[in-house]
């Protein structure tokens, strides 16, 4: 019998606020334990939240680039439980009524189709602290400099059928709220964190099977992994007679394997209510008009326009406009060099394998757009080669410069001028008489494959710095001269 | 000087009768030979009444005085004070110093008050008779055997025994008008949001509201000239513009309507109070005011709609109290679980357990329905009768409470019973409406306590009906035996 998973996403989103969601604390990240974490986040007694409206702005900005229902009215509530690091003994949380209602949005998928994923709410929250147990033993850590940071948690309908389509949402959805700015995005620091609700059933089954929830997962390959093992751990199960408790479990990447975390049993009475300290939000139409019509390009425009505008090839429209960083760079290179085929090619070329190397985002990169732009120029106007345009790239990233600067002192700069080029061709060509004579002696359809040893002599002899275009133009008919 | 209203102090002060640093070492001196008899004061700061005395008195030099500068005045021990012991009236917080000023009391440090100290209170401010404290009951001046109300019972002990001018309270179910009203005192609860909660500890906080507790309503409308106004760091605090309450205290009161709501007057209530509030009312006839019997026909679900709300919230606030970041923590806590019920075992007192087990109980699954819902949907019952009543009338009036100041452990076995006492005055909490409670007679040698309702932010109003009925009369003059 045929199973078929079904798959339900719970993504966090931190928003990104300067200040907390409910107190004027900052919300930057990796200070020291605790230094920004004022009397609201302490929860110090007689302590009251006050909503930072940026939060409201960001979800309805959310809310409005996946057409998403807006709330006119939505509500705070009270999430209740006990645990050291929520230092109020409740999370403020929105149950019953959401900022954001439902939505949609396309995915595409490997094999060109596209599929719908239903939203079912977005609804602000505020995130905890941290508990640290390895740091001090037979006792735990609380840092609450993250309590309080503002949350959008965007729940999906259970529209997902295999990790391949979980993966393409979570991106989709990535790619949405950093190319609004209301995320930063970066997964290792846990800006954005996802929960997978896995059930699998025999196909055409109606009925749900009974589910788990896999939480906080930090990477896209590691959501993969985990739905991937997850659906065959409850497939083996059901398939050996057993069933699947509802539980919540944990991705151990190491172990490459989810495990129980709580089951259902142990699961918490959260004793949600009105938060009293909190007024209903109140919003009007204007007020989200206003914030739609400022809404910046969203990612399926932008790679649509880069496909048209710039004449990317599709999969690169989609890499580059995929991420806002990334794409407002490309468009500063694309547009400074007049030439997107080679931007896009340096971009997911060099750039991306440096950066990767690195573990660095394109917004963290030492060569910035116009930097690199400058370096491309050269490359256009002839003024130094490819292979060393890879040089001057690594000094650029190295801080050594300008590329102007670093060509000029590495002494990068192609010789263009006929005249000496010519003077080399003939000296490599009088001192290689062995292979000159096997040239002649060579049937002249094979004489090609030959000319690579005389190139490879004469940019040694240039030290590099001939132009290849040129000296291909000069070598061959000197040679042929010499046949007749 | 002890028997002095503010106003009166300050005329003193202004005239040089006397300095504020006289007036606070007078207190102060008098606090520390007569307190031991009432346990009023959780906690005396001398030091810093002095200290604020003597920059009052500057003020007052400059010729800069406003009408607080260099009164003293006591705090009840909810308001987080900076540098102070803020305790609740709990064990949870006894080593709790505050490390910030709620905003009520910036206000009055901004006005030049001077702070006595703080005042005791029924545990979390949940109770009727300030016998739920850490710190011990207070005793009521008015009969060493007697209960002074609660929750603000210290504060009402305090001024009613002439050991502080006046004192702040909170109100979350009657708490200052209770209390008031078993001490021959003026207080009033304003409406909800019209005084800032920040930095007030949270009972309930959909209900709690602070207010003052004073020897007049004169005295009543000064102080919450200085406590009133919106508070951005207060969401629910009302973003509208403040009266000057006494303003319009002399105002005449011909053709003022009052309202009487049979429900007020039911057999729950001792007939001897009965008569003294009928009398009150007569004396507002005669000041020429119209009286209408009303009906509030809701008044009974109050009771039961208040203790799901109040401690359904209770419950959630109270769960900071945990022994992670501050207060009291257990001995040698085995693990997390261990740390967290010993803690709160120990640091709470049973009024407060039974409260977070109620609340608890109430919001849990598949009894929120039942319970807090259906609470919720009666308060707006609760809140639609009075809002219809005072479409036909200016102010409503009854008994602040069914009898007098009751026996010190007369009602400790019966919680029900306890509760019972704030029949008259929780619905008000309820409906978020401000009420006030002033002196209007006596029944066996204990003062019995006037309420007035007003409609949303008729606080001037309020005060003005109780000044005029205070120039009329001298129920308030009436001060405990032997002071």
């Amino acid at each position: 019998m045929e199973w078929e998973a079904v798959i339900g996403l719970e993504i966090h989103a931190q928003l990104a606020t300067t200040t907390k969601i409910f107190s004027g604390a900052s919300t930057a990240f990796g200070a020291e334990a605790n230094t920004q974490a004022c009397a609201v986040d302490l929860a110090l007694p007689g302590t009251l939240p006050v909503f930072n409206t940026k939060a409201l702005e960001m979800a309805v900005m959310f809310g409005t680039a996946i057409d998403a229902e807006i709330n006119k009215t939505s509500v705070f509530d009270r999430k209740n439980y006990f645990y050291p690091d929520s230092p109020k003994g409740y999370q403020t949380s929105q149950l019953f009524y959401p900022i954001v209602g439902t939505g949609s949005l396309e995915i595409e998928l490997s094999d060109g189709n596209s599929k719908l994923i239903g939203v079912t709410r977005a609804h602000l929250e505020e995130d905890a602290g941290k508990s640290l147990h390895e740091k001090f033993p037979s006792m735990t850590g609380i840092d609450l400099n993250r309590a309080g940071t503002p949350l959008l948690e965007i729940v999906s309908d259970p529209d997902m059928s295999s990790a391949e389509e979980a993966v393409a949402y979570a991106k989709k959805i990535h790619s949405i709220v950093t190319s609004i700015g209301i995320c930063d995005g970066n997964m290792a620091e846990g800006s954005f964190r996802v929960d997978c609700n896995v059930s699998v059933r025999h196909k055409g089954e109606q009925k749900l099977g009974n589910r788990t929830e896999t939480k906080n997962i930090n990477s896209f390959r590691f959501i993969e992994k985990a739905i991937k093992g997850e659906i065959i751990r409850q497939i083996e199960i059901l398939e050996d007679g057993g069933s699947i408790p509802q539980e919540t479990r944990l991705y151990d990447a190491e172990k490459d394997q989810t495990r129980t975390m709580r089951s259902k049993e142990e699961a918490n009475d959260y004793r949600y209510f009105p938060c009293p300290d909190l007024l209903p939000i109140v919003i009007e139409d204007d007020y989200i008009d206003a914030i739609r019509s400022k809404l910046p390009e969203l990612p399926d425009a932008k790679r649509q326009r880069f496909s048209e505008q710039y004449n990317l090839a599709a999969k690169d429209a989609a890499v580059i406009s995929g991420n806002r960083a990334q794409a407002d760079y490309f468009e500063i290179v694309a547009t400074s060099t007049k030439d997107a085929k080679l931007a896009a090619n340096w971009l997911l070329g060099e750039m991306a394998k440096t950066l990767n190397q690195n573990d660095l985002q394109i917004d963290q990169s030492p060569v910035d757009a116009q930097a690199l732009a400058a370096l491309l120029l050269r490359i256009k106007d002839n003024s130094i080669s490819v292979n060393a345009a890879r040089q001057v790239f690594e000094a650029m990233w190295n801080g050594e410069g300008s590329a102007d600067q670093i060509i000029s002192d590495k002494g990068l700069k192609q010789v263009t001028d006929t005249g000496a080029i010519e003077k080399i061709v003939r000296e490599v060509i009088a001192n290689s008489d062995k292979q000159v004579q096997q040239y002649i002696a060579a049937e002249p359809d094979k004489r090609g494959k030959m000319l690579g040893y005389f190139m490879g002599q004469i940019m040694k002899a240039s030290k590099g710095k001939a132009n290849p275009g040129q000296v291909q133009g000069l070598l061959k008919p000197i040679l042929d001269s010499l046949c007749n | 000087m002890f028997s002095k209203t503010i106003a009166q102090l300050a005329r003193g002060l202004k005239d040089g009768e006397f300095s504020s640093c006289e007036i606070t070492e007078n207190y102060l001196d008098r606090i520390s030979a007569q307190d031991n008899k009432y346990n009023s004061y959780i906690t005396v700061t001398p030091e810093l009444a002095m200290q604020q005395a003597k920059a009052a008195d500057a003020v007052i030099g400059a010729g800069n005085a406003g009408i607080m500068t260099g009164i003293p005045i006591a705090h009840k021990d909810i308001f987080c004070s900076k540098g102070t012991r803020t305790s609740a009236g709990s064990k949870m917080l006894d080593n709790f110093i505050a490390p910030y000023d709620a905003t009520l009391i910036e206000k009055f440090n901004a006005a030049n008050s001077v702070s006595l100290g703080k005042t005791n209170m029924d545990e979390f401010a949940m109770g009727s008779s300030n016998e739920n404290s850490y710190y011990g009951p207070v005793i009521n001046p008015w009969g060493e055997n007697r209960v002074p109300g609660g929750s603000s019972g210290g504060s009402a002990a305090a001024v009613a025994a002439q050991l502080a001018p006046a004192a702040t309270g909170t109100d979350t179910g009657g708490s200052i008008r209770q209390p008031c009203a078993l001490t021959n005192l003026s207080g009033i609860k304003p409406t909800y949001g019209r005084v800032s909660r920040f930095g007030m500890i949270a009972f309930a906080s959909s209900l709690d509201q602070a207010g003052p507790i004073a020897k007049t309503a004169e005295d009543a409308a000064i102080l919450l000239n200085v406590m009133a106004g919106f508070d951005p760091k207060d969401s629910t605090s009302a973003d509208k513009p403040v009266s000057d309450y006494t303003a319009s205290l002399n105002q005449p009161l011909a053709g003022l309507k009052i309202g009487l709501p049979k429900e007020f007057f039911s057999d729950d209530l001792n007939p001897l109070m009965a008569e003294q509030v009928q009398a009150a009312v007569k004396e507002y006839q005669a000041l020429g005011a119209q009286i209408k019997e009303i009906s509030l026909p809701n008044t009974a679900l109050s009771i039961p709609a208040y203790y799901i709300i109040a401690p359904a919230e209770a419950s959630s606030n109270l769960s900071r109290f945990d022994g992670v970041r501050y207060g009291h923590r257990c001995d040698a806590p085995l693990d997390l679980e261990d740390m967290y019920k010993r803690t709160r075992q120990e640091g709470f007192g049973p009024e407060v357990k039974r409260r977070i087990l109620v609340g608890t109980y109430a919001l849990s699954e598949g009894f929120y329905d039942a319970y807090y819902k259906k609470a919720q949907q009666i308060r707006r019952l609760i809140q639609q009768d009075y809002i219809n009543a005072l479409k036909e009338v200016d102010v409503i009036m009854g008994p602040t409470t069914p009898q007098p100041a009751f026996k010190i452990g007369a009602k400790t076995s019966d919680p029900v019973e306890m509760y019972m006492e704030d029949i008259y005055t929780l619905s008000l909490n309820l409906a978020g409406l401000p009420g006030m409670s002033i002196p209007c007679g006596m029944v066996d040698g204990l003062p019995v306590g006037l309420q007035i309702i007003g409609n949303y932010f008729a606080e001037e109003r309020l005060l003005n009906v109780a000044h005029m009925f205070q120039q009329a009369t001298d129920w308030h003059k009436n001060t405990a035996p032997g002071l």
